[in-house]
Protein backbone atom coordinates (compact mmCIF):
# COMPACT_ATOMS: atom_id res chain seq x y z
CA UNK A 1 0.00 0.00 0.00
CA UNK A 2 3.02 2.63 0.73
CA UNK A 3 4.99 3.28 -1.71
CA UNK A 4 8.10 3.94 0.78
CA UNK A 5 11.28 2.98 -0.33
CA UNK A 6 14.46 4.80 -0.78
CA UNK A 7 15.85 5.11 -4.44
CA UNK A 8 17.92 7.35 -6.30
CA UNK A 9 15.96 6.67 -9.34
CA UNK A 10 18.77 5.81 -11.16
CA UNK A 11 18.60 3.34 -13.60
CA UNK A 12 20.57 1.38 -11.52
CA UNK A 13 17.91 0.59 -9.08
CA UNK A 14 18.52 -2.52 -7.30
CA UNK A 15 15.25 -2.18 -5.10
CA UNK A 16 12.90 -4.96 -4.61
CA UNK A 17 11.31 -5.97 -7.73
CA UNK A 18 7.61 -4.53 -8.36
CA UNK A 19 6.48 -6.10 -11.49
CA UNK A 20 8.04 -9.39 -12.28
CA UNK A 21 6.77 -10.82 -16.77
CA UNK A 22 7.73 -14.21 -16.80
CA UNK A 23 6.92 -15.78 -20.09
CA UNK A 24 3.95 -13.68 -19.94
CA UNK A 25 1.70 -14.14 -22.73
CA UNK A 26 -1.53 -12.94 -24.44
CA UNK A 27 -3.92 -14.59 -26.94
CA UNK A 28 -7.23 -12.67 -28.00
CA UNK A 29 -9.72 -15.32 -29.25
CA UNK A 30 -9.86 -19.13 -29.82
CA UNK A 31 -8.72 -21.86 -32.59
CA UNK A 32 -9.08 -20.20 -36.45
CA UNK A 33 -9.63 -16.77 -35.28
CA UNK A 34 -6.73 -16.37 -32.35
CA UNK A 35 -4.13 -13.92 -32.68
CA UNK A 36 -0.95 -13.44 -30.69
CA UNK A 37 -0.84 -9.79 -28.67
CA UNK A 38 1.96 -10.65 -26.75
CA UNK A 39 4.85 -13.35 -26.76
CA UNK A 40 6.83 -14.49 -23.74
CA UNK A 41 7.53 -11.60 -22.57
CA UNK A 42 10.29 -11.53 -19.46
CA UNK A 43 10.40 -8.08 -18.13
CA UNK A 44 11.63 -7.40 -14.49
CA UNK A 45 11.09 -4.12 -13.04
CA UNK A 46 12.56 -2.85 -9.85
CA UNK A 47 11.41 -0.28 -7.14
CA UNK A 48 12.06 3.78 -7.96
CA UNK A 49 12.46 2.57 -11.67
CA UNK A 50 10.82 4.54 -14.63
CA UNK A 51 10.17 1.90 -17.56
CA UNK A 52 8.46 3.07 -20.73
CA UNK A 53 7.33 0.31 -23.46
CA UNK A 54 7.40 1.86 -26.66
CA UNK A 55 6.50 0.23 -29.42
CA UNK A 56 4.66 0.43 -32.96
CA UNK A 57 0.86 0.43 -33.23
CA UNK A 58 -0.37 -2.51 -32.33
CA UNK A 59 2.58 -4.27 -30.69
CA UNK A 60 0.94 -4.73 -27.73
CA UNK A 61 2.14 -2.41 -25.38
CA UNK A 62 -1.14 -1.23 -23.52
CA UNK A 63 -2.36 -4.95 -23.32
CA UNK A 64 0.89 -5.48 -21.65
CA UNK A 65 0.44 -2.60 -19.17
CA UNK A 66 -3.71 -4.34 -18.77
CA UNK A 67 -1.62 -7.95 -17.86
CA UNK A 68 0.22 -5.74 -15.21
CA UNK A 69 -2.78 -4.19 -13.93
CA UNK A 70 -4.86 -7.45 -14.13
CA UNK A 71 -7.35 -5.55 -16.32
CA UNK A 72 -6.79 -8.66 -18.40
CA UNK A 73 -5.67 -12.23 -17.53
CA UNK A 74 -2.59 -13.25 -18.76
CA UNK A 75 -2.68 -16.75 -21.33
CA UNK A 76 0.08 -18.13 -20.60
CA UNK A 77 2.94 -17.38 -18.44
CA UNK A 78 2.97 -15.35 -14.83
CA UNK A 79 2.77 -11.47 -14.16
CA UNK A 80 3.63 -10.75 -10.09
CA UNK A 81 3.17 -7.59 -8.67
CA UNK A 82 4.63 -6.90 -5.42
CA UNK A 83 5.84 -10.06 -4.90
CA UNK A 84 1.99 -11.46 -5.64
CA UNK A 85 -0.42 -12.41 -8.25
CA UNK A 86 -1.09 -9.94 -10.33
CA UNK A 87 -4.96 -10.26 -9.36
CA UNK A 88 -4.28 -9.94 -5.79
CA UNK A 89 -2.18 -6.59 -6.40
CA UNK A 90 -5.12 -5.12 -7.81
CA UNK A 91 -7.72 -6.32 -5.17
CA UNK A 92 -5.31 -4.95 -2.93
CA UNK A 93 -5.28 -1.65 -4.58
CA UNK A 94 -1.37 -1.61 -4.74
CA UNK A 95 -1.33 0.54 -8.34
CA UNK A 96 -2.96 3.96 -10.12
CA UNK A 97 -3.55 4.20 -12.94
CA UNK A 98 -3.65 6.78 -15.74
CA UNK A 99 -5.04 6.36 -19.10
CA UNK A 100 -4.74 8.63 -22.54
CA UNK A 101 -8.41 10.29 -21.69
CA UNK A 102 -8.81 11.75 -17.81
CA UNK A 103 -11.58 9.75 -17.64
CA UNK A 104 -12.53 12.41 -15.00
CA UNK A 105 -16.63 12.03 -13.72
CA UNK A 106 -18.05 15.40 -14.67
CA UNK A 107 -20.61 14.70 -11.91
CA UNK A 108 -17.63 15.65 -9.47
CA UNK A 109 -15.48 18.51 -8.46
CA UNK A 110 -12.23 17.79 -9.12
CA UNK A 111 -11.23 17.32 -5.18
CA UNK A 112 -14.51 15.01 -5.54
CA UNK A 113 -12.71 12.92 -8.27
CA UNK A 114 -8.86 12.79 -6.44
CA UNK A 115 -11.50 11.47 -3.38
CA UNK A 116 -12.69 8.50 -5.64
CA UNK A 117 -10.31 5.87 -5.12
CA UNK A 118 -10.26 6.82 -1.47
CA UNK A 119 -13.97 6.03 -1.31
CA UNK A 120 -14.25 3.23 -3.10
CA UNK A 121 -11.20 2.02 0.04
CA UNK A 122 -14.07 3.14 2.51
CA UNK A 123 -12.05 5.93 4.11
CA UNK A 124 -13.76 8.12 6.37
CA UNK A 125 -14.57 11.92 5.13
CA UNK A 126 -11.61 14.14 6.96
CA UNK A 127 -8.91 11.35 6.06
CA UNK A 128 -9.96 11.43 2.13
CA UNK A 129 -10.35 15.15 1.95
CA UNK A 130 -6.79 15.40 3.37
CA UNK A 131 -5.56 12.92 1.15
CA UNK A 132 -7.04 14.77 -1.76
CA UNK A 133 -5.88 18.06 -1.14
CA UNK A 134 -2.41 16.78 -0.72
CA UNK A 135 -2.46 15.38 -4.18
CA UNK A 136 -4.00 18.36 -5.59
CA UNK A 137 -1.12 20.79 -4.15
CA UNK A 138 1.33 17.85 -5.82
CA UNK A 139 -0.08 18.39 -9.19
CA UNK A 140 -0.12 22.45 -8.61
CA UNK A 141 -4.29 22.43 -8.82
CA UNK A 142 -5.36 23.45 -5.56
CA UNK A 143 -7.40 26.72 -6.79
CA UNK A 144 -9.20 24.44 -8.66
CA UNK A 145 -10.46 22.21 -6.09
CA UNK A 146 -14.18 23.38 -6.48
CA UNK A 147 -14.05 23.57 -10.07
CA UNK A 148 -15.87 20.36 -12.56
CA UNK A 149 -13.61 18.94 -14.79
CA UNK A 150 -15.20 20.61 -17.77
CA UNK A 151 -13.94 24.20 -16.62
CA UNK A 152 -10.16 22.85 -16.83
CA UNK A 153 -7.94 21.93 -19.67
CA UNK A 154 -6.80 19.45 -21.32
CA UNK A 155 -3.17 19.25 -19.36
CA UNK A 156 -5.03 20.24 -16.06
CA UNK A 157 -7.69 17.05 -16.79
CA UNK A 158 -5.02 14.82 -16.85
CA UNK A 159 -3.11 16.08 -13.72
CA UNK A 160 -6.06 15.95 -12.16
CA UNK A 161 -6.16 11.74 -13.22
CA UNK A 162 -2.27 11.41 -11.91
CA UNK A 163 -3.30 13.28 -8.61
CA UNK A 164 -6.32 10.68 -8.46
CA UNK A 165 -3.81 7.81 -9.37
CA UNK A 166 -1.73 8.71 -6.94
CA UNK A 167 -4.00 9.54 -4.20
CA UNK A 168 -4.14 6.04 -2.85
CA UNK A 169 -0.40 6.28 -2.22
CA UNK A 170 0.77 3.23 -4.63
CA UNK A 171 4.12 1.27 -4.87
CA UNK A 172 2.82 1.46 -8.48
CA UNK A 173 1.28 3.50 -11.26
CA UNK A 174 0.86 2.62 -14.67
CA UNK A 175 0.61 5.41 -17.43
CA UNK A 176 -0.94 4.55 -20.59
CA UNK A 177 0.12 7.03 -23.26
CA UNK A 178 -1.83 9.70 -21.03
CA UNK A 179 -0.22 12.72 -22.77
CA UNK A 180 -0.93 11.57 -26.21
CA UNK A 181 -3.89 13.36 -26.45
CA UNK A 182 -2.42 16.50 -26.09
CA UNK A 183 -0.05 19.23 -27.79
CA UNK A 184 3.49 19.11 -27.95
CA UNK A 185 4.00 22.17 -25.63
CA UNK A 186 1.67 21.15 -23.02
CA UNK A 187 3.16 17.16 -23.15
CA UNK A 188 6.59 18.62 -22.58
CA UNK A 189 5.36 20.99 -19.61
CA UNK A 190 3.75 17.99 -18.45
CA UNK A 191 6.72 15.63 -18.59
CA UNK A 192 8.77 18.04 -16.61
CA UNK A 193 6.16 18.15 -13.85
CA UNK A 194 5.92 13.82 -13.89
CA UNK A 195 9.87 14.07 -13.44
CA UNK A 196 9.44 16.07 -10.48
CA UNK A 197 6.43 14.05 -8.51
CA UNK A 198 7.97 10.61 -9.70
CA UNK A 199 11.50 12.39 -7.58
CA UNK A 200 9.23 13.63 -4.90
CA UNK A 201 7.46 10.02 -4.17
CA UNK A 202 9.76 7.43 -5.23
CA UNK A 203 7.15 5.73 -7.15
CA UNK A 204 7.98 3.01 -9.70
CA UNK A 205 5.90 3.96 -12.91
CA UNK A 206 5.67 1.66 -16.26
CA UNK A 207 4.81 4.41 -18.87
CA UNK A 208 3.49 3.02 -22.34
CA UNK A 209 4.53 5.62 -25.39
CA UNK A 210 5.00 5.84 -28.92
CA UNK A 211 6.95 8.95 -28.44
CA UNK A 212 10.73 8.54 -29.06
CA UNK A 213 11.73 11.84 -27.41
CA UNK A 214 9.39 11.10 -24.79
CA UNK A 215 10.40 7.90 -23.87
CA UNK A 216 14.11 8.92 -23.69
CA UNK A 217 13.88 12.08 -21.53
CA UNK A 218 11.50 10.24 -18.79
CA UNK A 219 12.91 6.77 -18.34
CA UNK A 220 15.44 4.67 -16.72
CA UNK A 221 14.55 2.02 -19.04
CA UNK A 222 13.29 2.12 -22.47
CA UNK A 223 11.70 -1.33 -23.54
CA UNK A 224 11.77 -1.28 -27.23
CA UNK A 225 8.46 -3.54 -28.43
CA UNK A 226 7.77 -4.85 -31.99
CA UNK A 227 4.35 -5.61 -33.11
CA UNK A 228 2.89 -9.33 -34.68
CA UNK A 229 3.62 -11.29 -32.05
CA UNK A 230 4.02 -8.02 -29.55
CA UNK A 231 7.89 -9.20 -28.11
CA UNK A 232 10.00 -7.05 -26.05
CA UNK A 233 13.29 -6.64 -28.60
CA UNK A 234 15.50 -4.77 -26.76
CA UNK A 235 15.55 -2.42 -23.29
CA UNK A 236 17.73 0.20 -23.46
CA UNK A 237 19.03 1.90 -20.24
CA UNK A 238 18.64 5.75 -19.83
CA UNK A 239 22.37 6.78 -18.19
CA UNK A 240 21.33 10.34 -18.84
CA UNK A 241 22.23 11.88 -15.50
CA UNK A 242 19.14 12.97 -12.57
CA UNK A 243 17.23 14.95 -11.87
CA UNK A 244 15.98 15.84 -15.53
CA UNK A 245 14.90 19.34 -16.68
CA UNK A 246 14.97 21.39 -20.29
CA UNK A 247 18.65 21.04 -20.56
CA UNK A 248 18.23 16.96 -20.89
CA UNK A 249 16.97 17.61 -24.22
CA UNK A 250 19.75 19.52 -25.49
CA UNK A 251 22.66 17.39 -24.43
CA UNK A 252 24.78 15.13 -26.72
CA UNK A 253 23.89 11.71 -24.58
CA UNK A 254 19.94 12.74 -25.09
CA UNK A 255 19.75 12.48 -28.94
CA UNK A 256 22.89 9.41 -29.04
CA UNK A 257 19.92 7.47 -26.75
CA UNK A 258 16.75 9.04 -29.00
CA UNK A 259 18.89 7.32 -32.01
CA UNK A 260 19.66 4.10 -30.55
CA UNK A 261 15.92 3.89 -29.32
CA UNK A 262 14.98 4.63 -33.07
CA UNK A 263 17.36 2.04 -34.29
CA UNK A 264 16.05 -0.37 -32.31
CA UNK A 265 12.70 0.05 -33.43
CA UNK A 266 13.73 0.29 -36.89
CA UNK A 267 15.25 -3.17 -36.20
CA UNK A 268 12.03 -4.40 -34.80
CA UNK A 269 11.08 -3.54 -38.13
CA UNK A 270 8.80 -0.97 -36.66
CA UNK A 271 9.66 1.65 -39.92
CA UNK A 272 5.71 3.00 -39.65
CA UNK A 273 6.12 4.69 -36.72
CA UNK A 274 9.32 6.43 -36.78
CA UNK A 275 8.36 9.49 -38.52
CA UNK A 276 5.35 10.58 -36.69
CA UNK A 277 6.72 9.74 -33.45
CA UNK A 278 9.05 12.57 -33.38
CA UNK A 279 6.75 14.97 -32.24
CA UNK A 280 7.49 16.63 -35.59
CA UNK A 281 4.89 17.45 -38.10
CA UNK A 282 5.58 17.57 -42.22
CA UNK A 283 5.96 21.21 -41.91
CA UNK A 284 8.67 21.76 -39.07
CA UNK A 285 10.53 18.89 -40.92
CA UNK A 286 10.74 20.96 -43.87
CA UNK A 287 11.63 23.97 -41.95
CA UNK A 288 14.69 22.38 -40.40
CA UNK A 289 15.58 21.08 -43.60
CA UNK A 290 15.84 24.61 -44.80
CA UNK A 291 17.36 25.90 -42.22
CA UNK A 292 20.14 22.99 -42.48
CA UNK A 293 20.48 23.86 -46.05
CA UNK A 294 20.78 27.70 -45.60
CA UNK B 1 -20.18 40.15 -18.17
CA UNK B 2 -23.82 38.98 -16.02
CA UNK B 3 -25.50 41.84 -18.22
CA UNK B 4 -24.19 40.80 -21.65
CA UNK B 5 -25.91 37.19 -20.90
CA UNK B 6 -28.84 38.64 -19.00
CA UNK B 7 -29.58 40.79 -22.41
CA UNK B 8 -28.83 38.04 -24.22
CA UNK B 9 -31.21 35.81 -22.81
CA UNK B 10 -34.04 38.76 -22.82
CA UNK B 11 -33.39 39.14 -26.07
CA UNK B 12 -33.77 34.95 -26.43
CA UNK B 13 -37.22 35.20 -24.62
CA UNK B 14 -38.21 38.36 -26.67
CA UNK B 15 -38.17 37.20 -30.27
CA UNK B 16 -40.28 33.86 -29.32
CA UNK B 17 -42.77 35.69 -26.88
CA UNK B 18 -43.10 38.74 -30.09
CA UNK B 19 -44.34 35.92 -32.52
CA UNK B 20 -46.92 34.59 -30.02
CA UNK B 21 -48.20 37.92 -29.88
CA UNK B 22 -48.03 38.57 -33.11
CA UNK B 23 -49.66 35.03 -34.05
CA UNK B 24 -52.66 36.36 -31.30
CA UNK B 25 -53.14 39.35 -33.03
CA UNK B 26 -53.80 38.32 -36.51
CA UNK B 27 -55.94 35.79 -35.53
CA UNK B 28 -57.87 37.65 -33.40
CA UNK B 29 -58.35 40.14 -36.19
CA UNK B 30 -58.18 38.38 -39.56
CA UNK B 31 -61.01 35.52 -38.79
CA UNK B 32 -64.10 38.31 -38.88
CA UNK B 33 -61.85 39.47 -42.39
CA UNK B 34 -62.09 35.83 -43.31
CA UNK B 35 -65.38 35.20 -42.50
CA UNK B 36 -64.68 32.20 -40.21
CA UNK B 37 -67.59 31.40 -38.14
CA UNK B 38 -67.35 31.49 -34.32
CA UNK B 39 -68.09 28.04 -33.54
CA UNK B 40 -65.47 26.99 -35.98
CA UNK B 41 -62.82 29.00 -34.41
CA UNK B 42 -63.21 31.52 -31.85
CA UNK B 43 -61.30 34.21 -31.28
CA UNK B 44 -58.75 34.70 -28.47
CA UNK B 45 -60.27 37.23 -26.42
CA UNK B 46 -63.70 35.25 -26.60
CA UNK B 47 -61.09 32.23 -25.22
CA UNK B 48 -59.76 34.87 -22.37
CA UNK B 49 -63.49 35.48 -21.71
CA UNK B 50 -64.84 32.19 -21.13
CA UNK B 51 -61.33 31.22 -19.38
CA UNK B 52 -62.37 33.60 -16.66
CA UNK B 53 -66.15 33.16 -16.93
CA UNK B 54 -65.56 29.24 -16.54
CA UNK B 55 -62.59 29.68 -14.12
CA UNK B 56 -63.83 27.99 -10.93
CA UNK B 57 -64.79 24.87 -12.61
CA UNK B 58 -61.43 25.07 -15.08
CA UNK B 59 -59.57 25.24 -11.67
CA UNK B 60 -61.29 22.45 -10.63
CA UNK B 61 -60.82 20.18 -13.58
CA UNK B 62 -57.05 21.10 -14.01
CA UNK B 63 -56.36 19.52 -10.62
CA UNK B 64 -58.25 16.63 -10.72
CA UNK B 65 -56.24 16.00 -14.40
CA UNK B 66 -53.31 17.19 -12.87
CA UNK B 67 -53.92 14.66 -9.88
CA UNK B 68 -53.84 11.51 -12.68
CA UNK B 69 -50.83 13.16 -14.66
CA UNK B 70 -48.78 13.15 -11.16
CA UNK B 71 -49.98 9.90 -9.39
CA UNK B 72 -49.46 8.20 -13.27
CA UNK B 73 -46.17 9.72 -13.58
CA UNK B 74 -45.00 8.57 -10.32
CA UNK B 75 -46.14 4.87 -10.79
CA UNK B 76 -45.22 4.53 -14.49
CA UNK B 77 -41.34 5.91 -13.35
CA UNK B 78 -40.95 4.23 -10.36
CA UNK B 79 -41.98 0.86 -12.05
CA UNK B 80 -39.57 2.07 -15.31
CA UNK B 81 -36.46 2.60 -13.67
CA UNK B 82 -37.08 -0.49 -11.21
CA UNK B 83 -37.16 -2.44 -14.22
CA UNK B 84 -34.15 -0.10 -16.07
CA UNK B 85 -31.90 -1.06 -12.90
CA UNK B 86 -33.33 -5.38 -12.79
CA UNK B 87 -32.40 -4.86 -16.97
CA UNK B 88 -28.96 -3.36 -17.00
CA UNK B 89 -27.59 -5.99 -14.01
CA UNK B 90 -29.15 -8.93 -15.53
CA UNK B 91 -28.99 -9.86 -19.04
CA UNK B 92 -31.61 -12.24 -18.72
CA UNK B 93 -33.55 -9.39 -17.32
CA UNK B 94 -33.18 -7.34 -20.37
CA UNK B 95 -34.06 -10.17 -22.54
CA UNK B 96 -37.77 -10.72 -20.61
CA UNK B 97 -38.42 -6.92 -19.71
CA UNK B 98 -37.80 -4.96 -23.28
CA UNK B 99 -39.86 -6.59 -25.50
CA UNK B 100 -42.88 -6.38 -22.52
CA UNK B 101 -42.08 -2.39 -23.14
CA UNK B 102 -41.99 -2.34 -26.62
CA UNK B 103 -45.37 -4.28 -26.75
CA UNK B 104 -46.60 -1.36 -23.97
CA UNK B 105 -45.62 0.92 -25.90
CA UNK B 106 -47.31 0.14 -29.20
CA UNK B 107 -50.62 -0.49 -27.30
CA UNK B 108 -52.91 2.25 -28.76
CA UNK B 109 -54.02 4.48 -25.99
CA UNK B 110 -58.19 4.21 -27.28
CA UNK B 111 -58.03 0.64 -26.82
CA UNK B 112 -57.20 0.71 -23.81
CA UNK B 113 -59.18 3.93 -21.38
CA UNK B 114 -62.49 1.33 -21.67
CA UNK B 115 -60.56 -1.84 -20.08
CA UNK B 116 -59.00 0.17 -16.78
CA UNK B 117 -62.71 2.00 -16.56
CA UNK B 118 -63.58 -1.63 -16.54
CA UNK B 119 -60.99 -2.36 -13.76
CA UNK B 120 -61.05 0.71 -11.93
CA UNK B 121 -64.88 2.35 -12.62
CA UNK B 122 -64.69 5.36 -15.04
CA UNK B 123 -65.12 7.67 -11.85
CA UNK B 124 -61.87 6.69 -10.50
CA UNK B 125 -58.74 8.46 -11.17
CA UNK B 126 -57.15 5.11 -11.23
CA UNK B 127 -58.36 4.29 -14.52
CA UNK B 128 -56.27 7.52 -15.94
CA UNK B 129 -53.40 6.69 -13.53
CA UNK B 130 -53.21 3.34 -15.16
CA UNK B 131 -52.96 4.80 -18.89
CA UNK B 132 -50.64 7.64 -17.98
CA UNK B 133 -48.21 4.60 -16.53
CA UNK B 134 -48.54 2.54 -19.07
CA UNK B 135 -47.68 5.30 -21.36
CA UNK B 136 -44.63 6.22 -19.25
CA UNK B 137 -43.24 3.20 -18.38
CA UNK B 138 -41.37 2.53 -21.78
CA UNK B 139 -39.79 6.04 -22.62
CA UNK B 140 -38.27 5.66 -18.70
CA UNK B 141 -37.56 2.07 -19.05
CA UNK B 142 -35.45 2.58 -22.55
CA UNK B 143 -33.94 6.05 -21.51
CA UNK B 144 -32.59 4.90 -18.06
CA UNK B 145 -31.27 1.50 -19.64
CA UNK B 146 -29.06 3.52 -21.89
CA UNK B 147 -28.25 6.06 -19.09
CA UNK B 148 -26.70 2.54 -16.76
CA UNK B 149 -25.31 1.16 -19.60
CA UNK B 150 -23.57 3.53 -22.06
CA UNK B 151 -21.24 4.54 -19.82
CA UNK B 152 -17.31 5.31 -20.73
CA UNK B 153 -15.15 1.72 -20.62
CA UNK B 154 -12.91 3.12 -19.74
CA UNK B 155 -14.65 4.24 -16.32
CA UNK B 156 -15.40 1.11 -15.64
CA UNK B 157 -11.21 0.09 -16.35
CA UNK B 158 -10.51 2.54 -14.33
CA UNK B 159 -13.47 1.54 -11.00
CA UNK B 160 -11.82 -2.10 -11.94
CA UNK B 161 -8.33 -1.16 -11.35
CA UNK B 162 -9.68 0.61 -7.69
CA UNK B 163 -10.90 -3.07 -7.08
CA UNK B 164 -14.73 -1.71 -7.05
CA UNK B 165 -17.87 -4.13 -6.02
CA UNK B 166 -20.28 -4.41 -8.26
CA UNK B 167 -22.76 -2.05 -6.15
CA UNK B 168 -19.57 0.68 -6.02
CA UNK B 169 -20.05 0.86 -9.79
CA UNK B 170 -23.75 1.63 -10.16
CA UNK B 171 -23.85 3.65 -7.13
CA UNK B 172 -20.77 5.75 -8.32
CA UNK B 173 -20.83 5.39 -11.80
CA UNK B 174 -24.21 4.23 -13.73
CA UNK B 175 -26.52 6.01 -11.47
CA UNK B 176 -25.05 9.34 -11.95
CA UNK B 177 -23.98 8.71 -15.40
CA UNK B 178 -27.68 7.98 -15.82
CA UNK B 179 -29.33 10.46 -14.40
CA UNK B 180 -29.90 12.76 -17.49
CA UNK B 181 -31.04 10.21 -19.38
CA UNK B 182 -33.88 9.36 -17.03
CA UNK B 183 -34.37 13.24 -17.21
CA UNK B 184 -34.87 12.78 -20.61
CA UNK B 185 -37.28 10.02 -20.26
CA UNK B 186 -39.06 12.19 -17.88
CA UNK B 187 -39.37 15.08 -19.92
CA UNK B 188 -41.15 12.61 -22.87
CA UNK B 189 -42.90 11.21 -20.08
CA UNK B 190 -44.37 14.24 -18.55
CA UNK B 191 -45.97 16.08 -22.39
CA UNK B 192 -47.35 11.83 -22.76
CA UNK B 193 -48.81 12.29 -19.22
CA UNK B 194 -51.15 14.93 -20.07
CA UNK B 195 -52.13 13.34 -23.33
CA UNK B 196 -53.34 9.97 -22.11
CA UNK B 197 -55.06 11.60 -19.03
CA UNK B 198 -57.13 14.19 -20.75
CA UNK B 199 -57.42 11.47 -24.06
CA UNK B 200 -58.72 9.07 -21.05
CA UNK B 201 -61.07 11.08 -20.36
CA UNK B 202 -63.53 11.13 -22.99
CA UNK B 203 -64.15 7.98 -21.82
CA UNK B 204 -65.42 8.63 -18.87
CA UNK B 205 -64.68 9.89 -15.51
CA UNK B 206 -66.47 12.83 -13.18
CA UNK B 207 -67.50 16.49 -14.59
CA UNK B 208 -64.83 18.02 -13.17
CA UNK B 209 -62.38 17.12 -15.35
CA UNK B 210 -60.63 18.44 -18.56
CA UNK B 211 -61.20 15.25 -21.02
CA UNK B 212 -64.96 15.18 -19.85
CA UNK B 213 -65.54 18.97 -19.37
CA UNK B 214 -63.89 19.16 -23.03
CA UNK B 215 -66.16 16.32 -24.17
CA UNK B 216 -69.30 17.95 -22.88
CA UNK B 217 -68.69 21.44 -23.61
CA UNK B 218 -68.37 19.89 -27.60
CA UNK B 219 -71.55 18.15 -27.49
CA UNK B 220 -73.54 21.02 -26.21
CA UNK B 221 -71.95 23.63 -28.59
CA UNK B 222 -70.29 25.78 -26.41
CA UNK B 223 -66.78 25.58 -28.11
CA UNK B 224 -65.44 28.89 -26.59
CA UNK B 225 -66.03 26.69 -23.51
CA UNK B 226 -63.71 23.54 -24.87
CA UNK B 227 -61.10 26.08 -26.61
CA UNK B 228 -60.77 27.56 -23.15
CA UNK B 229 -60.32 23.83 -21.77
CA UNK B 230 -57.76 23.08 -24.33
CA UNK B 231 -55.60 26.13 -23.50
CA UNK B 232 -55.46 24.87 -19.77
CA UNK B 233 -54.04 21.13 -20.96
CA UNK B 234 -52.05 23.30 -22.96
CA UNK B 235 -50.69 25.46 -20.40
CA UNK B 236 -50.48 21.73 -18.02
CA UNK B 237 -48.08 20.37 -20.28
CA UNK B 238 -45.73 23.30 -20.42
CA UNK B 239 -45.87 23.65 -16.73
CA UNK B 240 -44.92 19.91 -16.25
CA UNK B 241 -41.99 20.30 -18.71
CA UNK B 242 -40.85 23.05 -16.96
CA UNK B 243 -40.93 21.83 -13.69
CA UNK B 244 -38.88 18.93 -14.63
CA UNK B 245 -36.22 21.44 -16.82
CA UNK B 246 -36.20 23.14 -13.55
CA UNK B 247 -35.52 20.20 -11.46
CA UNK B 248 -32.70 18.99 -13.55
CA UNK B 249 -31.15 22.47 -13.52
CA UNK B 250 -31.06 21.88 -9.57
CA UNK B 251 -30.17 18.56 -9.23
CA UNK B 252 -27.87 18.08 -12.15
CA UNK B 253 -25.34 21.45 -12.12
CA UNK B 254 -22.93 19.43 -13.91
CA UNK B 255 -24.73 18.74 -16.92
CA UNK B 256 -23.67 20.25 -19.96
CA UNK B 257 -27.61 21.49 -20.36
CA UNK B 258 -27.01 23.35 -17.41
CA UNK B 259 -23.67 24.81 -18.15
CA UNK B 260 -24.79 27.96 -19.61
CA UNK B 261 -26.94 28.82 -16.16
CA UNK B 262 -24.44 27.35 -13.59
CA UNK B 263 -20.97 28.89 -15.21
Amino acid sequence: MTGSHDTTGSPEATGRPVVELQHAGKVFGEGEAAVTALESIDLTIRAGEFVTLIGPSGCGKSTLLRLIGDLIPVSTGEVRVNGKPAAQARRGREYGIVFQAPVLMEWRTVQRNVELPLEIMGLPRDERAKRAEAMLRLVELSDFAGKHPWQLSGGMQQRVAIARALAIDPALLLMDEPFGALDEMTRERLNLELMEIWRRTGTTIVFVTHSIPEAVFLSSRVAVMSARPGRITRVIDVDLPQPRGNETREQTRYFQLVTAVREALRQGGAEDVIGDSEGLGPAEAERIRAEGYA
Amino acid sequence: MTRARDVARLRGAGLPLLVFVGVLVLWEFSLAALGVQQFLLPRPSVIAGSLAEQGGLLAQAALYTATEVVGGLAIGCTLGIAAALAAARWRAARNALVPIGIAMSSIPIIAMAPITNIWFTSDAAASRMAIVAVLVFFPMLVNTIRGLTEVDPAALELMNACAASEAQILRKVRIPNALPFVFTGLKVATTLGVIGAVVGEYFGGPLAALGVYIQSEAYNFRYNHAWAAIVIACAMGIAFYVAVLVLERVLLPWHASSREVAG
